[in-house]
């Protein structure tokens, strides 16, 4: 299984009935991919939809039915539409049960910052800091660590995304959690040791004496 | 409101004009507006809106024809030309959250000095802003966003102005109506009043100044 599978895979067993979900651009995406047939899930797309769909057959795009990154979608049965302040009064007002965002690096606390490299990347935060900041449950999904260095690290040098801790991380190695505040090894992937772990992550881990594997 | 040409919808728009853009990702903006400003080459314009597109395509055409030189927007990272300008100082470019942008320009259209919001605090975007506690939480004061100009697309337009929006083209659109001085629409679709039944009506014909004839 590759890397990003193993991510949209384990992220998707947080899912829940009922639920209203943000999900990010890339790796997030693909969460969608692996929604349990049973479970009725509704994914908002903060361009002002909730009831997203998968892309839709050639020629059945509409121009003005787009996601977040303008891409052609499709609207399940029982979608709605809104407009921008509506959507973000979801978002910041606790009505998203839960996002799921990359990141460029998180700290032993659970900080994320995901939006901007100072100098190289400035993209603009989009919708990140509103998501981070009022969504109920938010997941980071991305690699452990990026051109061999860690991406769980101790202090974030990236300009952060919000002051709000993060409450998952999952990764192509481990799920991190942050019981107490501080990040505790809660499950490893599979293939991957304890060991593994520790010696990718650059922040303190908190390790059970049990580690239970992902069950994807 | 009065039912005008493109061209002489645009002619009014002076240079350096502030013009709020709807639109997310190029969805849902008036594109023969966008098209037209460049065309009558309006320049030094203060462009609010979500995002600067990608080049080619709506507010990437403005940046593309360098006739912006400042911008409020939550995202330009899709518009490499963007970057670059902000990057070579040809252009300002406020980054702001993307709720906080829709709730600024809301607030402008609905006589308020601004919201106050927890999106920001703890993080480089509270920086100059003032920090006011309400029940114990921190929130930022954002002040409000208020245009000369609003250009608005919108699927269907009565005779009156009334306007309703279809899918995500909504998006920015309707709480820009609010939100400037003279405000212009383009319509896909212009209809007899009595189509767009009263529930079905999103933006207030009286809000409208100038819907653009087709054709």
């Amino acid at each position: 299984m590759d890397a990003q599978t193993t991510i949209a895979k384990r992220v998707a067993l947080e899912l829940r009935s009922g639920m209203l979900v943000n999900l990010g651009i890339g790796i997030p995406t693909l969460v969608a991919n692996y929604v349990p047939a049973d479970l009725r899930v509704f994914f908002q797309s903060e361009n002002g939809l909730i009831g997203t769909g998968s892309i839709p057959e050639q020629g059945m795009e509409h121009p003005l039915l787009t996601d977040a990154g303008g891409r052609p979608i499709s609207a399940l049965p029982g979608a709605c539409t809104f407009d921008s302040a509506v959507s973000f009064g979801l978002i910041r007002g606790g009505h998203v049960d839960m996002t799921v965002l990359g990141g460029l690096q998180v700290d032993g606390r659970g900080h994320l910052a995901n939006w901007t490299i100072p100098g190289k990347m400035v993209p603009g935060m989009g919708g990140a800091m509103d998501l981070v900041t009022g969504a109920k449950r938010v997941i980071v999904a991305m690699q452990h660590a990026a051109k061999g260095k860690s991406k769980i690290v101790k202090k974030c040098n990236l300009p952060l995304t919000s002051a709000r801790t993060v409450d998952l991380v999952v990764t192509d190695m481990a799920v991190i959690g942050f019981p107490d505040g501080r990040a505790t090894l809660m499950e490893t992937a599979p293939g991957v040791s304890v060991a593994d772990v520790i010696a990718n992550t650059e922040a303190e881990l908190v390790v059970p004496a049990k580690v239970p594997e992902m069950a994807i | 409101m009065k039912v005008v040409s493109v061209e002489e919808a645009i002619a009014m728009i002076p240079d350096g004009a502030s013009v709020m853009i709807g639109g997310f990702m190029g969805v849902g903006t008036p594109e023969r507006l966008v098209d037209e400003l460049v065309r009558q080459r309006k320049s030094n314009l203060f462009v609010i809106a979500n995002d600067a597109a990608v080049p080619g395509k709506g507010i990437g055409k403005l940046v593309d024809a360098g006739l912006v030189t400042r911008m409020i927007a939550s995202h330009i990272g899709l518009n490499p030309r963007a970057q670059q300008q902000m990057m070579a100082e040809k252009m300002a470019i406020d980054l702001v959250p993307q709720g906080t942008l829709a709730e600024r320009i809301r607030a402008g259209g609905c006589g308020l000095g601004g919201v106050l919001t927890p999106t920001g605090v703890g993080t480089t975007v509270e920086q100059g802003k003032q920090k006011i506690e309400v029940d114990g939480k921190t929130y930022l004061l954002e002040t409000a966003l208020h245009a000369d100009f609003a250009l608005v697309h919108t699927f269907l337009a009565d005779y009156l102005g009334n306007l309703a929006y279809v899918l995500t083209a909504r998006n920015f659109n309707p709480v820009m109506a609010m939100a400037a001085d003279t405000v212009m629409v383009t319509a896909e679709n212009i209809v007899p009043v009595g189509v767009i039944a009263p529930d079905h009506v999103v933006t207030p014909g009286p809000l409208v100044d100038y819907l653009i004839a087709n054709g």
